[in-house]
């Protein structure tokens, strides 16, 4: 299309980032599935790529962030499986996910 | 010999004390002769001393001095001049008789026998002391056995009698106490009796408190303290309890040295560091007071005769107070009579007192009560025990011919001089003296023997208790005819002490009663 | 006085009866159970023996001497000597002290003969005896010491031994109370005496002559005349002082109560000691002191005043008494006045001529008296006596011989010194004390008159059995009477004056001795006669001889009724003599109880006041200290808990924080980056906003999400076939 009325800049894909930031934040904060918590960190993660795509793509105009994205990715991954290594454990323990019934350590 | 005597003096009993402990509680008989073992070289070396020392100097002697506790330049000094040569020999001599009159105990005796013990040793050590930390400590260590020996082994109202006299002593302790550390730290540091007196000319004479300076502020908290002792009204109500209550042979030491230590501190201390504010106030505090001390003691005695409690042994307490009275009086007029008779009196008081308690206690142990009003034609009963009873009850009125005629003879004539008011008291109250002991004997000895006695058993005096007065009778009958085997060893040093401070009253100035 | 001869026989005269006293007292006991009575009396009566020996020795050996040289020393110990007091025990014999020691020893002797019959049936023989020795020595010591603290051992050893004895039947109530009464009166004058003693020898200090010896005071006495005491001349003073002494011992008003009470003792106690010895003794002292008294006129007159006040005034009780010896004790009190009288006016020669003589026939009446109460079985009431003279006879020539010579009859010995007395009153201008005198010499011939009629004379009143029992005394009760009365007969010419032709040997005798007082005092031994004094001695023998007579028609030929007298004015004066003028029961209501009282208050205050204040102190220092408890319980400990709870609270509020949710941990952990990644680089006012915006945020995030969140809290799901989780 022709992107002369909206100029897609910087500035977009930072509030997107933002808004998908505090989503995931808003996500891991109230839910009380271990997995939606988990979902959120990935919305947190995700937010901090297309940050670094974002910056990569109209400020240094080199490939870094792309790079930094990859691994974000790679990462994300590797930690979604602990995350759920964990979540796994605790079904296996409390037969349920939800994060209020593991409240043994409560002072 | 020479230098350990004294220390031999002070120390022995206490290593009897630990062999009492080490004996076994059972062994009671075994108990009683080691403690009587132990006081006998005391008693002994008492002799050695009184042969060997020299009356004719007012020097110290037989003087060790050691350091002790050099950081604070506390010394191990002792010594004995004529100021306390008759109290160490007094002592001496009365211990073995008490353990004697002791013999009766039958409660916890080696508990009883390592406390008397201990008190020995204190006692020998408060008139051996010339450093005067050492002192104090052997003043405080007085306390605590003689604490322990009224409130355990004495009478109904034993605590409450124990407690006062400890709190009572404790707080002219406290006194005594202040006033060394004024001493110790207005003289660089030294506790040496012999050498304060130079701390005296330190002080000004500018009022501090009450109008009176500093001296005399000394002077009157050392005084406090000795006075409690003495005991001088109104510091003296500690004695009839404590003296009721205890038992007989504590009595006899309460009177005998105990009662000498008040009036031998304030020889000792007041009058040689003190001299000044000695000749300003001696004239009302020993003086006055003293007059005082001897007339309310007989009427207070005169009391117990028809007034309850009615018991004897108050009265004697009470007669103690007179008699301390006239040592004050004494002490006050600074003439040779008047100081000799006082320090005399000190030595003749603890023989006659010592037997009138005793007396108490052998018609105490048997009839278990001492009411004056109890008893009656006891001389038809026990002829012996009246006898002895008799030439007590003369000697303690100061009758001529023994020896407390000769000591108040010689305070009177020394305090007419100065004073004539205090005098004139003290003469007249021989009229009471006599009237209440002539009417206790009357109530108690003459007239017919009651119905009771058959079930008192009421034996006659025994051999032990004889033993136990005998030596002091024979004392009393010896220093009536000859009073100068005492006079001689203590004439120099007290003129010495009437020097000191008749100068310092030249230079101040001395106020005169008349 | 520098001539004392030194010689070493005096003491015995002292230490023998002591040696006696002690010997009888220590042992006696067992003496008279394995020896019997016989071996306490062979002790007693020997050493009173030889020392009358001793005493006759030093008598001729003064009497060799020359007049200006009669003085014996004895120096037996070194006693006290500290300062300027220097006195030793010391015995000292001079021409006064050798008529004193005779008298002692001699009279004294013949009473321990006495007394061996009267005390005959008494249990405690040796007791009796032990302490008549030991009265001895101490009136020996009395008189023989020489200075005045060795005076003042053997003035209150008689004290002590006149309490035993009068007591000696202590079984009595009343015995023992006259002994208390004795010994406590005299303690009065004694502490009189002290004081005279302290007075001197000051004053004497104070001029450089400091000594309480006689022959050292004597010298320099003048000088205490000129020194002041409490605004007195200390001469005045100390005479004083020394007279209140002599008021106790010789039984002077105001102190003279315990001589009529004092008759409870056996009467051989009453003749020696109240009689012919102890009593004396301060009319000793005021002639051993005479240089003092005459130092002062004031005392003089004081003196002479009261002696002469007791003479009449004594008199006048004995007239009413009923008991024998009652008026035996009230006569002596009455001659003991005019002994007193005499040394006032400065005529210390008479006075000791009258002691003498008043030794040996007081000393017989009172011997005899004891005699009839022996024969009469124990009664002492005149009222049932009468008639004993035939049954009595020598009891009764000795008593009658000895009435006489007291009521002033001349030849026998009471006129010659009463009226030396009298004579020299009159002399020396003091009339109104002469006329005293003068009235109570009647009055002491008539009462002793009306005793010798009532007891010896008329029918016998006494019941049936007394009277079947009457007989005379046994030899050893009565040779000693007889001695006596002859002393009463004959004693008088050693002092006949030279108004009647006589030497007056006696007051020659004593001459050295009082002349060497300066003032007033030494009187010459021969001085004119006067036709005056012969009318004085007609008149006072007339009075004599009226009293007798009064008696006799009062009491023998019945034909003047006693109840005339008795029941006069109304029976008021005779009811106040019968009962002594009420001064004992006054004394008691005002001393005593005052004495009392004070003894009371001494006691309540030491009670009440000190002891209250003392516990009172106790107390409130227990209070304090409760309440020092209580703030420390609640305050100090109040806090120490209130920190722990408060950390404890704060603890359970904190561990709050670990809810266990993970969300909230993750909120928590998001915070915290937030914080500090962006809070340090910001600058103040944006990191103030922001960090409002924060708290603001995450205040409506956190309550957005505890509102939504508030569900039930989660519980275990019940699964079909697994295993139920619980924890």
């Amino acid at each position: 299309m022709s992107g002369a009325l909206f100029e897609i800049g910087l500035r977009h894909f930072l509030c997107v980032s933002l808004f998908v930031f505090v989503l995931g934040l808003y996500c891991v904060l109230t839910r009380k599935n271990a997995i939606g918590i988990l979902m959120g960190v990935e919305l947190i993660l995700n937010s901090a790529n297309i940050n670094y795509l974002a910056f990569s793509h109209f400020s240094s105009g080199r490939y870094d962030g792309q790079v930094f994205a990859l691994f974000v990715i790679m990462l994300a991954a590797a930690e979604a499986v602990i995350g759920l290594a964990i979540v796994l454990g605790i079904y296996q323990n409390f037969a349920t996910i939800d994060v209020e019934a593991t409240d043994n350590l409560q002072g | 010999m020479e230098s350990y005597v004294l220390s031999l003096m002070i120390f022995l009993p206490l290593v009897g004390m630990m062999a009492v402990l080490c004996l076994p509680r059972q062994a009671e008989d075994l108990v009683r002769w080691t403690a009587l073992l132990f006081t006998l070289p005391t008693f002994f070396l008492g002799w050695w001393l009184y042969a060997n020392f020299d009356g004719s100097t007012p020097d110290l002697q037989f003087v060790v001095k050691v350091p002790w506790i050099a950081s604070y330049n506390i010394n191990y000094f002792v010594g004995v001049d004529g100021v306390s040569i008759s109290m160490v020999l007094l002592t001496a001599f009365l211990c073995p008789l008490c353990v004697v009159a002791s013999w009766g105990i039958e409660r916890a005796v080696k508990a009883y026998f390592a406390l008397f013990l201990l008190l020995e040793a204190a006692m020998v050590g408060v008139f051996c002391a010339m450093d005067f930390f050492l002192f104090y400590i052997f003043w405080e260590l007085m306390l605590l056995p003689m604490y322990f020996l009224i409130g355990i082994w004495g009478g109904p109202r034993r605590e409450y009698a124990a407690i006062k006299f400890f709190l009572y002593t404790m707080l002219g302790s406290v006194l005594m106490l202040v006033a060394m550390l004024v001493f110790y730290f207005h003289s660089e540091y030294s506790f040496d009796l012999t050498r304060l007196a130079t701390v005296t000319k330190s002080f000004s004479a500018d009022p501090v408190l009450f109008g009176l300076n500093m001296p005399q502020i000394l002077w009157i908290a050392l005084f406090i303290n000795f006075a409690v002792k003495i005991p001088a009204f109104p510091f003296h109500t500690w004695l009839p309890d404590a003296h009721v209550e205890a038992p007989t042979a504590i009595s006899v030491i309460l009177a005998g040295v105990l009662l000498k230590m008040g009036t031998y501190g304030i020889l000792r201390v007041n009058y040689p560091l003190l001299p000044e504010a000695t000749a300003q106030l001696a004239p009302y505090l020993l003086g006055a007071l003293g007059a005082w001390n001897i007339i309310y003691g007989a009427l207070c005695a005169l009391a117990q005769c028809f007034l309850e409690p009615k018991d004897l042994k108050k009265l004697v307490a009470y007669s103690s107070i007179s008699h301390m009275g006239y040592v004050m009086l004494g002490m006050a007029s600074f003439t040779p009579q008047g100081i000799n008779g006082a320090v005399l009196q000190m030595f003749n008081h603890g023989t006659i007192t010592a037997m009138l308690f005793l007396i108490v206690g052998v018609i105490y142990d048997r009839a278990h009560h001492r009411r004056i009003d109890g008893f009656g034609g006891l001389a038809m009963v026990m002829p012996i025990y009246t006898g002895i009873m008799a030439l007590a009850f003369f000697a303690a009125m100061g009758l001529p011919g023994l020896s407390a005629f000769i000591s108040e003879v010689l305070v009177l004539l020394g305090a007419w001089q100065k004073y004539k008011i205090p005098t004139l008291i003290g003469a007249a109250t021989v009229i009471l003296t006599a009237g209440y002991l002539l009417w206790a004997i009357q109530q108690m000895f003459l007239g017919r023997p009651r119905e009771e006695y058959a079930q008192m058993h009421l034996s006659e005096i025994s051999g032990r208790e004889l033993v136990t007065l005998v030596p002091l009778a024979i004392i009393v009958l010896i220093l009536g005819v000859y009073p100068h085997a005492m006079l001689d060893l203590f004439d120099a040093s007290l003129r010495h002490l009437n020097s000191l401070v008749l100068a310092a009253a030249a230079q101040g100035t001395a106020i005169a009663l008349h | 006085m520098e001539h004392a001869v030194l010689v070493s026989y005096l003491r015995w005269i002292v230490l023998l009866p002591l040696l006696g006293a002690a010997v009888n007292g220590i042992v006696g006991a067992a003496i008279q159970k394995r020896y019997g009575k016989g071996a306490i009396s062979v002790i007693a009566c020997t050493v009173v023996g030889l020392a009358f020996l001793f005493s006759l020795r030093a008598f001729l050996h003064l009497w060799g001497l020359p007049p200006e040289q009669r003085f014996l020393l004895d120096r037996l110990l070194y006693w006290i000597h500290i300062g300027d007091l220097n006195v030793d025990i010391a015995f000292w014999v001079d021409p006064l002290s050798a008529v004193m020691i005779l008298i002692v020893t001699g009279i004294g002797g013949l009473i321990h003969v006495y007394a061996v019959g009267y005390m005959h049936e008494e249990e405690s023989y040796w007791r009796f005896f032990t302490f008549l020795n030991l009265f001895t020595a101490a009136m020996l010591t009395l008189v023989l010491a020489d200075n005045f603290l060795l005076m003042f051992v053997g003035w209150e050893g008689v004290g002590l031994c006149s309490y035993a004895l009068i007591g000696f039947w202590y079984k009595e109530h009343a015995n023992t109370s006259a002994g208390n009464k004795a010994f406590i009166v005299n303690r009065i004058g004694d502490a009189g005496f002290t004081l005279g003693v302290f007075t001197i020898f000051w004053g004497l200090g104070a001029a450089g002559h400091a000594s309480a010896v006689f022959r050292d005071i004597v010298p320099y006495a003048h000088h205490l005349a000129e020194i002041s005491v409490l605004g007195v001349p200390a001469a005045t003073l100390a005479a004083l002082f020394l007279f209140v002494g002599a008021t106790g011992k010789s039984a002077q008003i105001p102190l003279y109560v315990w001589l009529p009470d004092a008759m409870a003792g056996p009467t051989p106690v009453s003749a020696l000691i109240h009689a012919a010895t102890m009593v004396t003794a301060g009319v000793y002292m005021m002639a051993r002191l005479h240089f003092l008294f005459s130092l002062s006129p004031v005392a003089l007159n004081v003196v002479a005043t009261i002696g002469a006040l007791t003479a009449l005034f004594a008199a006048t009780i004995g007239l009413a008494q009923n008991d024998i010896k009652r008026v035996l004790a009230y006569s002596t009190v009455s001659q003991l006045g005019y002994m007193v009288l005499g040394a006032g006016v400065g005529a210390f020669g008479a006075a000791i001529f009258h002691l003498m003589t008043h030794a040996f026939f007081k000393a017989c009446l009172f011997l005899g008296a004891g005699s009839v109460i022996h024969a009469m079985g124990g009664e002492q009431d005149m009222r049932r006596m009468g008639g004993l003279k035939e049954k009595m006879p020598y009891t009764f020539w000795t008593f009658l011989i000895s009435t006489a010579a007291i009521a002033g009859i001349p030849p026998l010995a009471g006129f010659f010194s009463k009226d030396e007395i009298l004579w020299k009153v009159f002399a020396s201008g003091h009339r109104a004390l002469w006329v005293l005198g003068f009235l109570g010499a009647g009055l002491t011939a008539f009462y002793m008159s009306r005793q010798v009629f009532m007891v010896f004379f008329g029918e016998c009143r006494a019941d049936h059995h007394t009277r079947h029992h009457l007989h005379e005394s046994p030899p050893v009760m009565t040779y000693p009477l007889l001695i006596l009365a002859a002393g009463a007969l004959f004693a008088g010419f050693l002092g006949v004056p030279a108004a009647l032709g006589g030497s007056n040997r006696f007051e020659q005798w004593l001459e050295p001795v009082f002349a060497v007082g300066h003032g007033h005092g030494a009187h010459a031994v021969h001085h004119a006669v006067e036709p005056i004094e012969y009318l004085l001695m007609l008149v006072s023998v007339g009075i004599a001889l009226a009293g007798i007579f009064l008696a006799y028609l009062m009491y023998y030929r019945g034909s003047l009724s006693p109840d005339l007298f008795s029941a006069a004015a109304g029976g008021k004066p005779y009811e106040w003599i019968y009962n002594k003028y009420y001064i004992d029961e006054l004394y008691y209501a005002t001393f005593v109880r005052l004495t009392f009282f004070f003894c009371w208050l001494g006691a309540s205050f030491d009670r009440y006041v000190i002891d209250f204040i003392v516990d009172g102190a106790a107390r409130v220092a227990a209070f304090l200290s409760w309440l020092n408890g209580w703030f420390d319980n609640l305050v100090i400990d109040g806090i120490v808990n209130a920190i722990a709870d408060a950390t404890f609270a704060l603890g359970n509020r904190l561990r709050q924080v670990q809810t266990g949710n993970i969300n909230l941990y993750l909120y928590v952990i998001v915070g915290a980056v937030v914080a500090v990644q962006f809070l340090p680089r910001l600058s103040s006012d944006i990191l103030t906003t922001i960090l409002f915006a924060v708290v603001v945020a995450l205040i409506v995030i956190g309550g957005a999400a505890w509102v939504f969140a508030r569900r039930p809290l989660w519980r275990p799901p019940v699964l079909r076939g697994g295993t139920t989780q619980s924890h």
